[in-house]
């Protein structure tokens, strides 16, 4: 069996279901011949054919409409923003008609429709190139916020995001697409949305990630064994629903909690995370939360972009300070 | 110099103000006088079901509410073009173009009154139409998507967007008449020009002379009728619906007409709009024209007039009975339609939302 990476598992994920399900169409900036800037869609257009791999007037806005038209005509839209810095033109379609369609007309139209952005950054791309924004979205009722954190948790979360019945924000680490290869049978067997995945067991300190960040914690909980502390890593996966039962079963355990993310700290989703660990954790915490989060900044031009990111040692010290703290 | 492209826009009128045909060529659907009286009362009991809602405002039954007085040959004109199996994307006061595809006036009521439901469209073929969209232009998008699943599908379908001059101006209608054209999709965008985007008139909503023309941009076929005469509407749409069917492209009608009441019911026109232009569009008004047409053909008079009036009276007392009868929803509605399923986590606020409700009584 192949090993493939983060990219090419969306790839496949794609072409599973496009196979298995005329309905499924892939829309956007230069997906088609071009396969994706960053080659998600390679070769889908050969398989599928241009109107089901369209390569689209560059305008945001069309995108995120047509693709809210094409869901309610009974189509499973999968729509592309060729970046998440691009991606504010389709808000208004997405928060005033995708999210709240069904609700809006009783279950009468649903929108069916995943939005896949590459997220985040890392890549020394140019301005506007490197935004996390996923906050925006999880404050918006009647969205699943999704990010895969490995090849495997792609190919299994985006089969799952393509046949919800209900709108996906799919953000994809593109910082990681390329980081490693692994094992993932096209077995067209999609992985649960709404449920946090525990990648580590721990008994000291809950760390709690996604997206790219997934990368530099598990790091970090590797360098806090050789330390002696026992880390528990919870990739998030879908923020919204929030799966917090994970979470505060580790946080109860472990007594501790270190939220990771690269989003700018104030109102990120971490402070969601960090309000419910006060609300239903509280007597069980034997040291404040510690957020490790982008500043309150935009995200520096690529010079300066590695000391926005959260680094695996900013990780390491919060931990520790957790522990110091009882 | 030589050219690289040239274009001139068709206006399209058969009925002058008085309801004087201007034009010998007929269409055929208004050769046929029964169908034209049916046109006309749909038209009129759309007047009667807008006089009842704004009263309904008025005395506290409902709240705000997008009046469509002035629009009733627009709105009917594209509705009764449509065929059952095509989608229509409207914005928030096209009441003629809905009825006709059966919306029910207590629909209408029910979502100005407050109620989710007035969107769940019982009727087909509504029932497969979009549901009112108040942001602006956002449904042309909407309607280009669906077009787009019907040329993908193969189906011979058209999808029909409305929206005002205002909303010409907004980027989803370009995005829209864009994509339609660069893909061939079978879509027509109907711009109800009603010379007023609330407050903010024709004239400094956009510099080209015609709206219609707005769409030669886009590689689309373009025509500005007369919109309070749903003879040229009508026809106007049923040329734009059939080359749709045909594989040969979309279209962008301009319909003038003006909007001869407030924005809506929290609008006051009087601030910024004189009493005489006010005057000068009732004498253009789209319901007397046709009338006095058919009162020419002998194939209506006065006393069927206050018939039928009164049978909309009627129909309208019981809409809007069923309406203000219909209870309002549990409190757990507004969760019920987040998601396909509720899920867990939200599950958890709609028992916090439920136990408040209990004990409050």
């Amino acid at each position: 069996m192949a090993q493939i990476t983060l990219i090419e598992a969306v790839t496949q994920a794609l072409a599973y279901e496009m196979k298995h399900d005329d309905s499924v169409v892939v829309l956007g900036e230069d997906v088609g011949v071009n396969g994706g800037v960053f080659r998600a869609t390679q070769g889908l257009q050969e398989k599928f054919g241009e109107l089901r791999v369209l390569d689209t007037p560059l305008d945001e806005t069309t995108i995120a409409g047509v693709t809210v038209g094409l869901a309610v005509a009974g189509m499973k839209p999968v729509a592309e923003a060729q970046f998440e810095g691009f991606i504010y033109p389709m808000m208004e379609q997405i928060a005033c008609h995708a999210a709240r369609m069904r609700n809006r007309t009783r279950g009468r139209l649903t929108v069916p429709a995943v939005w896949r952005a590459p997220w985040g950054g890392g890549i020394r791309a140019p301005e506007h190139h490197s935004e996390a924004n996923e906050h925006l979205f999880t404050n918006i009722p009647g969205l699943r916020v999704v990010l895969p954190s490995s090849p495997a948790r792609a190919y299994g979360l985006l089969l799952a995001a393509i046949r919800d019945p209900d709108p996906v924000i799919f953000l994809e680490p593109k910082r990681i697409y390329r980081q490693y290869k692994e094992e993932v049978p096209d077995d067209g067997e999609a992985l649960p949305l709404d449920v946090c995945f525990v990648l580590r067991d721990g008994t000291d300190v809950t760390l709690v990630t996604w997206g790219a960040q997934v990368k530099e914690t598990l790091e970090a909980a590797d360098e806090l064994a050789k330390q002696g502390i026992s880390a528990e890593v919870i990739d998030v996966a879908t923020l919204t629903p929030l799966d917090f039962d994970t979470i505060a079963e580790s946080v109860q355990k472990t007594g501790r909690c270190v939220i990771v993310h690269e989003a700018p700290k104030t109102a990120g989703f971490g402070a969601e995370i960090a309000a419910r660990v006060a609300e239903e954790c509280l007597y069980d915490l034997l040291a404040p939360v510690e957020r490790v989060t982008g500043p309150d900044t935009h995200i520096p031009l690529f010079r300066l972009e590695m000391k926005y990111l959260p680094s695996m040692e900013r990780v390491v010290e919060a931990a520790q300070r957790t522990l110091a703290a009882s | 110099m030589s050219i690289a492209a040239k274009f001139e826009i068709e206006y399209l009128q058969y009925l002058d103000a008085e309801g004087k045909q201007v034009r010998d060529d007929l269409p055929d659907f208004a050769k046929n006088l029964d169908h034209m009286v049916e046109l006309y009362k749909l038209m009129l009991s759309t007047r009667v079901f807008d006089a009842k809602s704004v009263a309904l405002q008025r005395t506290g039954k409902l709240g705000t509410y997008a009046s469509c007085l002035g629009h009733e040959a627009a709105h009917v004109g594209i509705g009764s073009a449509m065929k059952p199996e095509d989608v229509l994307a409207v914005s928030y006061r096209e009441y003629g173009a809905q009825l006709y595809r059966g919306v029910q006036p207590r629909e209408v009521y029910m979502y100005w009154g407050g109620d989710e439901r007035g969107n769940d469209y019982q009727n087909e073929p509504a029932r497969h139409d979009f549901a009112w969209s108040v942001p602006i232009a956002t449904q042309c998008l909407h309607a280009a998507g669906t077009a787009l699943a019907f040329k993908i599908r193969n189906e011979k379908r058209v999808a029909v967007c409305t929206i005002g001059d205002g909303g010409s101006s907004k980027g989803d209608f370009y995005g829209a008449i864009n994509i339609a054209g660069a893909q061939n999709l079978p879509m027509v965008a109907v711009i109800v020009n009603n010379q007023w985007a609330i407050s903010v008139p024709r004239k400094i909503q956009s510099g080209a002379p015609t709206l219609a023309q707005k769409g030669i941009a886009a590689g689309l076929y373009c025509i500005q009728v007369d919109g309070n005469d749903i003879i040229a509407v009508r026809k106007a749409m049923e040329d734009a619906l059939e080359r749709a069917r045909n594989g040969q492209g979309g279209s962008v009608i301009e319909a003038v007409t003006y909007r001869l009441g407030d924005h809506t019911t929290a609008d006051d026109a009087r601030r910024y709009r004189g009493e005489q232009e006010v005057k000068d569009a009732w004498a253009k008004e789209p319901m007397k024209r046709l009338r006095n047409w058919l009162v020419a053909k002998k194939v209506w008079d006065d006393k069927k007039e206050e018939a039928w009036k009164a049978e909309c009276d009627e129909w309208m007392d019981n809409e809007v009975n069923a309406y203000l009868e219909t209870k309002t929803q549990p409190v757990t509605a507004m969760f019920d339609y987040t998601f396909a399923e509720v899920p867990a986590d939200l599950a958890k606020q709609r028992d916090r939302v439920l136990s408040y409700e209990n004990k409050a009584h």
